[in-house]
């Protein structure tokens, strides 16, 4: 892995914001090609563990210190040194072998060899034929599963910072290279080619973070390349099987760099094709500011890693009773968390949602509760995007969504009263009484509206039209008057139905 | 030189430093003078570390006044090839490559010798990065023969055995990834061991072929070669190839004597068949030493093991492979020296490993990488695997009717410096000592009479998996017999 340093600098500096949550431009992007081709996708994820040291090393394994800090003889490969296996990376990786539904098998460490100057041995060790975990899979929130060929754990390099004109190492003035990440623990999680798109691409990513996050295996911080993605893409005409040359895309630091480049990459080889031509098998790196990918080193040119098993390090075997212990101790994973928040009636988008957002335990235990599904689940997808959220008392969210239902509060008013549940931790009673909130008698509202409606007659006539644009609009005006009369407190629903009822 | 005189052996000094007859300074003052007579012309040493001797001796000598337990080689010596990692002492291989590096840390071996009580005094000269026979492949001289100057004292720990021999100090260590304690101790006429594969860490010892060096003792006597390995064995969890066991007990049985025991010659290393090369003294005497164990007792045969000859032809697989992978680090970026090659970083490695790396470094990195690579791993690499299970399933067949097995150390006596300069010829240097490393099985070269040029001849012990202790009984009894036959020629010239 890493051989994108090769050509292209990592960047130095992290994206400032979370560059790997789904914006909202994206899906203004294509995101299929023309009906007679589909795309055939596979995806390597590597994820650094969450261990205290390092994969073969006491070095610490840490974000974010001074260069070469968290370095130690052996991560640094100093002649004599041994690498001995970090039994909690193992366990870690077993946890994700078994979140994944994967055989954990007896595995091997193998020498990856090639040179370069932040590998500290010039050979990083990998797993090669015998990895850890092997046929699993991962199933999306649209329910289609994507295969896992397998989940092998390995050690990180360090960086190299060049520093020079274009920033490339190639004609750098000279190299700065940190070991700090040298040899932290990675696994990388290898797919068969079962991805369809650039959305379901993103959709597995997302997930496999989720899960990584959930049982404790990876911070899955995208931003300080604690995850990071590459895409073996391919394109063939629709309906057919066939497994066309492929090419591996590298250097995508985003999700939405991901569903960008596999676009480019997609149409790139459907262009080829139907220009008669077709594409060659290679490595490509993302240039995010150019919007294209651009040919790297090509396979048949690819170093030969004269691959063979380390003779440093034994076999490593996990027990079945070590296995069994390690699965008993998963915790619910984000599917089944989903799951169950469907089966209870949240529609998927929200139960994702809830899961991403680790609201899913509160939502349940208020559905659980007596709250509505619909109202509690709104309040999550809404309402409940703000820290201190978690720690809400599902009890009195429960009642919350209760007066609401029941008529004592309107959506606004719910809405300022969570508000406030958050900071002060009050019951809603407390708060709605404190506030004065009292939903508003029908016949108070009648005469509020009929009010207004005497002193805005034109618009009145306006709403009652045939024009359903100007309609619209006076609606919205109507709305806004009996709220602003009653002070927010009017339920929308209540005077919307008034409207209808007067104008009919 | 290695008369076994009073004060000669590493137990006796421990025994009368401990006791306080003798002090450890003198001791130590006592084989620097040695050093000083002889290393000159010698060479055994990279570095001489006289004033931290001197001064470790000063701390053994005021614990012993103290009333301290000063441990097992209290006083006692060692010279250290110098390819096991010394904190802040520079550790080189004998090459170019790591000239003037000083390791942060200490190898594990050196960190047991130090509780032992032993006294480092040098760094010995080796062939680099340990590839060689003769100790002619060092970036920093050859080393002679203390027996006949003209002659190689063998390789690859040819400084270490020469040390021992030569007298400037009684213990020594060494790696054997082929023989390269043996051999040299069988041409240097001392007594050289390397112990089952996992029995002592490799921790701090840098790598030639991982999955077969080994860390052994040199000494004057099998008793000093069974105290050290007691020292330097044992479990180490920084290494994780070591035996999860604690050093094996084996100075106890030495006197035990070897009747009963089942011995087998291994027909296919005496000079018959598919190999030759064997100077037909270095057979009498493995032939005599064979009599001499029947003659004790023991039960004597021959035994073939027909795949040892392929032995040869696996290992210039498996340690050059092993070799092109752990010496690709050494690539100027963080250590050693840097040429700084047209100004990119792939020169600037090209042009620091084709100066720092020798000859013969650099024919075995390419023998490697050739065996490695995609489209021969199988016919190379993969088929030397094979053989090298094939030889453990005809070495424990062999085993099913033997205790050991003794052949001949090496097919010849010391030879002249610079005689050998076909690559291929050397190789043949390790026949009979390379099917203990790829089994990983323990074995040992008892010195046993002399050959042409009234050179030493070494015999070689070899055992099953951690069958030290049954390897070190029946050495023990190949020297009180080649002890008897230099006292009785001795006493014969005399008459």
């Amino acid at each position: 892995m890493n051989e994108t340093n090769e050509l292209v600098e990592q960047p130095v500096s992290s994206p400032t914001l979370d560059a790997w949550t789904v914006d909202t431009e994206v899906a203004r992007e294509e995101t299929d090609l023309s009906s007679d081709w589909e795309m055939v996708i596979g995806l390597e994820v590597h994820a650094e563990l969450a261990t205290k040291t390092k994969m073969f090393s006491p070095g610490r394994n840490q974000f974010g210190s001074d260069p070469n800090t968290n370095i130690h003889p052996v991560c640094l490969g100093l002649p004599g040194t041994l690498p001995v296996v970090n039994g909690k990376a193992v366990e870690l990786s077993i946890r994700l072998g078994l979140a994944l539904n994967c055989t954990v098998q007896r595995c091997i460490f193998s020498r990856k060899n090639y040179f370069y100057p932040d590998m500290p041995k010039d050979y990083q060790i990998s797993q090669y034929d015998r990895p850890l975990n092997i046929s699993g899979w991962l199933e999306l929130a649209n329910g289609h599963r994507i295969g896992i060929e397998r989940a092998h754990m390995e050690e990180d390099t360090g960086k190299s910072t060049h520093v020079g004109d274009s920033g490339r190492i190639h004609d750098a003035g000279y190299s700065l290279v940190d070991y700090n990440r040298a040899g932290v623990p990675l696994i990388e999680i290898v797919s068969h080619p079962d991805v369809r798109g650039p959305e379901e691409a993103k959709a597995y990513v997302a997930e496999l973070q989720a899960i990584l996050i959930a049982i404790g295996a990876s911070d899955g911080k995208f931003e300080e390349g604690s995850m990071r993605v590459d895409a073996n893409i391919s394109v063939r005409p629709a309906g057919s099987n066939e497994l066309r040359t492929r090419c591996e895309v590298k250097n995508v630091n985003s999700l939405r760099s991901l569903g960008r480049a596999i676009m480019y990459e997609a149409k790139r080889h459907v262009d080829l094709y139907e220009s008669g031509d077709k594409p060659l098998q290679e490595t490509r790196h993302w240039d995010e500011e150019g919007g294209r990918t651009r040919p790297g080193r090509s396979k048949e040119q690819a170093e030969d890693y004269r691959y063979f098993d380390d003779p440093d390090l034994v076999p490593v075997d996990p027990s079945p009773e070590w296995i069994e212990e390690i699965r008993a101790a998963l915790p619910t994973l984000p599917r089944e968390r989903r799951m169950g928040l469907i089966a209870s009636g949240a529609t998927v988008e929200a139960a994702t949602i809830a899961v991403e957002r680790e609201l899913d335990g509160l939502a349940a235990a208020a559905i659980d509760a007596g709250g509505d599904v619909g109202r509690v689940m709104t309040h999550v997808e809404h309402n409940l995007a703000v820290d201190g959220a978690a720690d809400l008392d599902a009890g009195n969210f429960a009642d919350l969504v209760k007066m609401e239902t029941g008529g004592e509060l309107t959506a606004t008013q719910a809405k300022q009263v969570l508000a406030e549940m958050i900071t002060g931790g009050k019951t809603p009673a407390d708060i709605a009484k404190e506030r004065g909130f009292e939903a508003m008698d029908s016949s108070d509202l009648e005469a509020t509206l009929d009010g207004i409606i005497e002193a805005n007659p034109d618009e009145w006539e306006r709403f009652c039209s045939d024009d359903p644009k100007a309609k619209g609009k006076m609606q919205g005006f109507f709305t806004g008057q009996v709220m602003k009369a009653t002070k927010g407190q009017a339920d929308g629903k209540a005077v919307a139905q008034l409207l209808a009822k007067k104008s009919s | 030189m290695s008369d076994q005189t009073n004060n000669s052996d590493a137990l006796s000094i421990a025994r009368a430093v401990r006791s306080d007859e003798t002090s450890s300074v003198a001791i130590v003052d006592q084989h620097l003078a040695a050093i000083d007579a002889s290393e000159a012309e010698i060479h055994a040493f990279n570095l001489v570390l006289a004033d931290e001797a001197r001064a470790a001796a000063a701390v053994i000598d005021q614990r012993v006044a103290a009333g301290e337990d000063v441990g097992p080689l209290a006083g006692v010596p060692i010279a250290l090839k110098d390819n096991m990692c010394t904190k802040g002492v520079p550790t080189t291989c004998s090459s170019k490559m790591l000239e003037g590096w000083k390791p942060p840390y200490n190898a594990t071996v050196v960190e047991k010798l130090a509780a032992a009580g032993a006294i480092l005094i040098g760094k010995t000269n080796m062939d680099e990065f340990a590839m060689g026979s003769s100790t002619e492949n060092s970036a920093f001289g050859v080393t002679k023969n203390p027996l006949d100057t003209t002659k190689v004292p063998g390789g690859s720990s040819g400084g270490s055995a020469a040390a021992v021999a030569a007298g400037f100090a009684p213990l020594a260590l060494g790696s054997d990834t082929g023989g390269s304690i043996r051999q040299p101790a069988a041409l240097c006429g001392v007594v050289g061991m390397k112990p089952t594969y996992g029995a002592v860490s490799r921790y701090g010892l840098i790598a030639f072929a991982s999955s077969l060096d080994q860390i052994g003792p040199f000494s004057n006597t099998v008793a000093d070669s069974a105290a050290l390995f007691e020292v330097i064995g044992g479990h180490d969890p920084r290494d994780s190839t070591s035996i999860p066991e604690p050093a094996a007990s084996v100075s106890a049985g030495l006197a035990t004597g070897v009747a009963g025991l089942r011995v087998g010659i291994i027909t296919e290393l005496m000079g018959t068949g598919d190999l030759d090369g064997f100077e037909p003294e270095v057979l009498a005497q493995t032939r005599a030493a064979a009599e001499a164990l029947a003659a004790a007792g023991a039960t004597v045969a021959e035994v073939s093991v027909p795949s040892v000859i392929y032995g040869l032809s696996a290992y210039y697989q498996i340690a050059p492979a092993e070799a092109s992978s752990n010496l690709a680090r050494y690539d100027g970026v963080r250590y050693g020296v840097r040429q700084e090659g047209s100004g990119n970083t792939a020169s600037m490695m090209m042009a620091t490993r084709t100066a720092g790396f020798g000859d013969e470094v650099k024919r075995r990195i390419m023998l490697g990488t050739y065996a490695l690579s995609a489209g021969y791993y199988d016919a190379f690499y993969g088929k030397a695997q094979r053989v090298r299970t094939l030889m453990i399933n005809d070495l424990a067949k062999a085993y099913a009717d033997f205790d050991v097995l003794l052949t001949p150390t090496s097919p010849c006596v010391a030879f002249d410096i610079g005689a050998t300069s076909d690559p291929l010829t050397m190789y043949l240097n390790d026949v009979c000592t390379i099917p203990s490393n790829l089994a990983g099985h323990p074995s040992i070269s008892v010195p046993y009479g002399t050959g042409q040029g009234g050179l030493p001849v070494g015999v070689q012990v070899l055992a099953p998996l951690q069958g030290e202790a049954i390897m070190f009984q029946v050495a023990a009894e190949l020297e009180r017999s080649a002890n008897a036959i230099k006292t009785t020629s001795k006493n014969g010239a005399e008459a």
